[in-house]
C-alpha cells in the first residue's frame, strides 16, 4: 500500500488504520518507522517533488520482494510543504517474524533514500532551496555529461 | 517527436525532440551551459524505466525524463 498526501501526513489517522486494517490478518508483527521534521540550520520545514511513475514501479518492486518473505509493506509519504515538527514520511512492515520485519524495514528505507525519485527542498524564508548535499545520485546517473 | 521532462529541481519545461537515440540528446545538450553541471549528476529514464546505455534507441512518443539526485523523507 502506498499514498502520497498533500503536505504534512496526519500520523495517528494513517498509523491506526493501518493497524487496523492489518490486525486480522494473522502477522505477528507490525513494524513502523515515522519521519519527522527537525528544526535545524534555520529551516521552517521541508518542502517535496515526487516522480510517481517511477516511485509506484519501485515500490512494487519491493512489495513482491516482502511478499516471498511473507510480509508486506505500507508507506505514505508527503508532497509539497511540511513543516518542522510534523511528519513527511511512514513506512511499516507486517510479517509473520519480528525478525523478517525488522530487517525489511532497514533496507527498505536505506533504499527508499537512495531510490525513490523524491526531491526535498529546505523551506528558508519562504523560498524553496533543494537539498543538493543530502541527495544521493540514482543509478546510470552523469549518463548525458 | 519524443518528449523530455526535467524533473524536481530541474525546474524546466517539457520540450519536445526528434532524436533516434540517447547519444543524439547528449549531442543536443552539450552547448546548454545551465544544464551542463547538472547532467553530470541526472539518471535517465525512458518510458519510466531508468537506463544506462547512450545507445538506447528513442523512438516517435518516447519519454525521456531527467532525474537528479533523491532524498526522501
Amino acid at each position: 500500500m502506498l499514498e502520497l498526501h498533500d503536505g504534512p501526513l496526519h500520523v495517528e489517522e494513517i498509523t491506526n488504520r493501518w493497524f487496523n486494517e492489518m490486525r486480522d490478518k494473522n502477522y505477528g508483527a507490525y513494524i513502523p518507522f515515522i519521519g519527522i521534521v527537525r528544526d535545524e540550520q534555520g529551516i521552517s520545514g521541508l518542502s517535496f517533488d515526487i516522480y510517481e511513475p517511477i516511485l509506484n514501479s519501485w515500490f512494487e518492486t519491493w512489495q513482491e520482494k516482502a511478499k516471498k518473505e511473507g510480509a508486506y509493506l505500507l508507506m505514505a509519504h508527503s508532497r509539497g510543504d511540511v513543516p518542522n515538527h510534523t511528519s513527511s514520511y511512514i513506512s511499516a512492515v507486517v510479517s509473520p517474524q519480528r525478525k523478517v520485519a525488522l530487517k525489511f524495514i532497514n533496507d527498505f528505507v536505506e533504499d527508499f533514500k537512495a531510490s525513490a525519485p523524491i526531491w526535498k527542498y529546505d523551506l528558508i524564508d519562504g523560498k524553496r532551496v533543494y537539498a543538493k548535499e543530502r541527495s544521493t545520485a540514482l543509478k546510470g546517473a552523469g549518463l548525458l555529461k | 517527436m519524443a518528449k523530455i521532462e526535467f524533473l524536481g529541481p530541474l525546474n524546466r519545461e517539457s520540450i519536445e525532440v526528434d532524436i533516434s537515440s540517447l547519444n543524439d540528446l547528449k549531442e543536443m545538450f552539450k552547448d546548454d551551459t545551465e544544464l551542463v553541471e547538472w547532467l553530470e549528476i541526472c539518471a535517465v529514464a525512458v518510458n519510466d524505466a531508468l537506463v544506462c546505455s547512450l545507445d538506447t534507441k528513442i523512438e516517435s512518443n518516447d519519454k525521456i525524463s531527467l532525474l537528479p539526485p533523491v532524498c526522501g523523507g
